[in-house]
Order: structure tokens, then sequence, then C-alpha cells
């Protein structure tokens, strides 16, 4: 049925249609997965996050425009142009920008109540990658994963969030 | 966008109070009724190779009845053997009354910055016909059933390449995007306002907008393929909708952000 009455258009093609496992179970279930279910499928997604080598904190300036655009993979955005992260649309992160949504939590001050060690940077790259890992049915994008950002882009938005001198962290 | 309007430290009450204030003043200078007005003209104007108008086109109260016919949409139709929307059924009327071709007379539905679409304008007059009656669609029908539970699914259906659903945005209470408020749109006391203010103006772009054009822009932004003009899933989200939000007297055409 959704083959039928739906058609690609731009980069929107009809592969997007079809179901992956997650997005099958989350659906049915209502984003309540049985316990063990949830575990091992989260343990399959987590294998589908690739770490760089080196340090995975980039640059928070980049990182803070990548979080403001909100463009990319719709019909509507040039296929090849460079995609954003949507981050404000979901989430407060610089006090300087009043203007973010709440679908989900406040990430101000993430760095400074968490520091910005090697395993927080792991997390927050991972989470950024492919939320799903994390969380079965998490609301938000796999952003690695799907294709949307880069390695150098996640490596940026770790750095927004974890940077002692970004504005997330004032 | 918006931001810019927000200084930094203006507390979430004061910023509540500057949007109501601001949807008030954008309310009273809409041009809506110049929409309906046009929309009348094009009801009323012979075209097609049959060369008549949509006067007769029945809208479900009977053949030519406007008045209080957009808020009993969408509905079983006998004669196609389906549900249908409003722009589902003028469609119908197009092909079957005027003569058209299916893809002429949805070659464009959506207008642009210069022309308003055909869809739009009718939509614009229909509408207007009903205000002040009560929203109550097709709900007793084995078919208008069924569309509704199809739209039920779909609301809730995950995919694409972002796993969003409609609820992924519209599901859960007091959440926004950016600083755009959500109605969570399963919950009949969020679907009654918004469903009995669609068709509608929209003042960013200054254009009129259908619902399908507002279902449309939700599966872009979902990062989704683009839904059929007038199918079975536009019209069953559509049935979905309107039900859930069913018994607010209408009161459309609205003007949104």
């Amino acid at each position: 049925m959704l083959q039928r009455d739906l058609h690609a258009r731009g980069q929107a093609t009809m592969d997007r249609v079809v179901q992956d496992r997650v997005q099958r179970v989350c659906t049915e279930s209502g984003d309540r997965p049985p316990a063990e279910l949830a575990k091992s499928l989260e343990a399959d997604q987590m294998k589908t996050i690739a770490y760089p080598s080196g340090s995975l904190m980039g640059d928070w300036k980049r990182g803070e425009s990548i979080a403001q655009n909100g463009r990319g993979l719709q019909w509507t955005d040039k296929p090849g142009d460079t995609a954003g992260g949507s981050c404000y649309n979901c989430h407060q992160l610089s006090p300087r920008e009043a203007s973010f949504g709440t679908l989900g939590p406040s990430l101000r001050q993430f760095g400074k109540l968490r520091g910005n060690g090697e395993e927080i940077q792991r997390y927050v790259y991972g989470k950024i990658y492919n939320a799903k890992a994390y969380n079965l049915c998490s609301q938000m994008p796999r952003l690695g994963f799907s294709g949307t950002l880069s390695e150098e882009q996640i490596k940026d938005l770790v750095a927004l969030l974890l940077d002692a001198d970004s504005p997330v962290n004032q | 966008m918006a931001s810019t309007a927000f200084c930094n430290s203006l507390p979430a009450q004061d910023a509540k109070r500057e949007i109501q204030r601001y949807q008030q003043m954008i309310a009273e200078g809409s041009p809506v009724e110049l929409f309906e007005l046009q929309g009348e003209e094009l009801w009323k104007k012979p075209q097609g190779p049959k060369n008549v108008s949509l006067e007769q086109c029945d809208l479900g109260l009977g053949a030519g009845v406007v008045k209080g016919a957009y808020a009993r949409l969408p509905r079983y139709f006998n004669d196609a053997d389906r549900v249908m929307d409003l722009e589902s059924r003028l469609l119908h009327c197009m092909m079957t009354l005027q003569g058209r071709k299916r893809e002429e007379a949805a070659l464009q539905v959506f207008g642009n910055d210069d022309h308003p679409s055909e869809m739009e304008l009718l939509s614009a007059y229909i509408a207007g016909q009903s205000r002040g009656a009560r929203m109550s669609p097709g709900t007793t029908h084995p078919k208008e059933k069924k569309s509704y539970e199809l739209g039920r699914r779909l609301f809730f259906h995950r995919a694409g390449a972002w796993d969003f659903s409609c609820a992924s945005c519209h599901g859960e209470e007091g959440k926004r995007i950016r600083m755009q408020e959500l109605p969570v749109l399963y919950k009949p006391e969020h679907a009654r306002p918004v469903m009995a203010t669609w068709p509608a103006y929209r003042v960013s772009n200054s254009q009129f907008k259908t619902l399908q054009w507002r279902l449309n822009d939700c599966y872009r932004q979902m990062r989704m393929p683009e839904p059929n003009f007038a199918s079975e899933l536009t019209v069953a989200l559509t049935m979905f909708l309107t039900a859930t939000g069913k018994d607010e007297p209408y009161r459309g055409p609205g003007t949104k952000r």
C-alpha cells in the first residue's frame, strides 16, 4: 500500500519506505519492544558504529553551524549538498540560541557536567552516529548510519557538546 | 527563522505571550476571504471538454449543495465506491462532470508564489461554506471504518531515512520543534482546533494551503518519498485526524504562521 501510494521524488527514493528490523519492531510494539529483543537489536546497531581513529573531538564552531542546519535528505534538498544535524529542532544547546525544540532533552552544559574524557567522547560519537544502539526505539535519527552526517561532522558535534570552550558548556 | 524575534533573556512565558499576540495579529490581517471569493468564481466557471462548471458536483449532501458539506468529509461515496476527502472528491468531479483527464486536473495541485492552484482556491471556498458546522466525517460505513483504521496505523508507522512516524513529532504533550508547539494529533483535544482550521492561509509564504499540502510537507520533513495526491493513504490520514478531532465547529479557513 505504501509502495502504491507514495512515489520517489528527488533523493527521497522508494527504498526508504521499506522498514528495517528496528523500524518494524518499534512500530509493532508501539515503541515498547520486549526487553530481550531490544537488547539484542541494540547490540546489532552498536556494531554499525564506525569509530574513526585518533581524537573524536572536532571543531565546536563548525559543530554549532551543523547543529543549526535543519536541511538534508528531504526531496527539496539538493543531492550532494552538505546536510545538517537538525539538533536545535529538538535540543537546547548554546545559551545564545533561544529558538530550540524540546522533543529531546536539554544538552545545556553537557560537557561541563560530564567532562570530556575518552569514554564520554565515544558515547557522544556513538549516540549521534546511531541512537538506536543505546535506546532501540529512540525518536532520534541515526545520523551517521543513515548517511546524513559525515565522520568529520559528527566529530564537530562531539566538540560542540564536550569542548570546554563551547558555548554549550558556558 | 523566527528566532531573531526573541532576545536571549526572554523568559518562556513572555515568548509564549509574544507568539499569541503575533498569531492574533496575523489572523486579523488575513486575506482568506479573497481566496474564498476566487474559489467561488472557479467553482462556477465552465471548464474542461464538457465546458461545464462544478456547481452540480455532489460533495456528499446532494448535487450542488456546498453549505456544510466540508464538515461532513471525508466520507464514503457510493458512486465512486470509496472514501473521499475534499480534494479527491473535487478531482472526481473534475473528471466526471467536466470530462477532464486526471493527469491534467491533478497536474498542479499545489500552487506556487505566483499562482494558487485550482485545488487551493476551491478548498478555500468550499471549506468557508462550512463555518459554524460541526465537523462530522463519516464513521459508520465499513469502508469509512477501514479508512480510519488505516490512517491510525499510518500515523504510528515508523519508516524513512530518519525512522520517523507522525507520532515522532505529534505524539507527546508539551513538546516543540524550535519555537513551534506541536499538537498531539491522536488526542481529540489537540486534533480539534487543528482540524477545524485547515485548509489555511500561511503568512510565512503568503500562500493558501490545503490539508493535503500539509500532510505532504510532513512527509517531506520525515525524509519520506512523496504521497500520491488523492490516494488512499492521504485520505486515510485525513480521515483519522478529522475523526479524532470531530465535533468541533469548523472555523476555518485558518491563518497559520
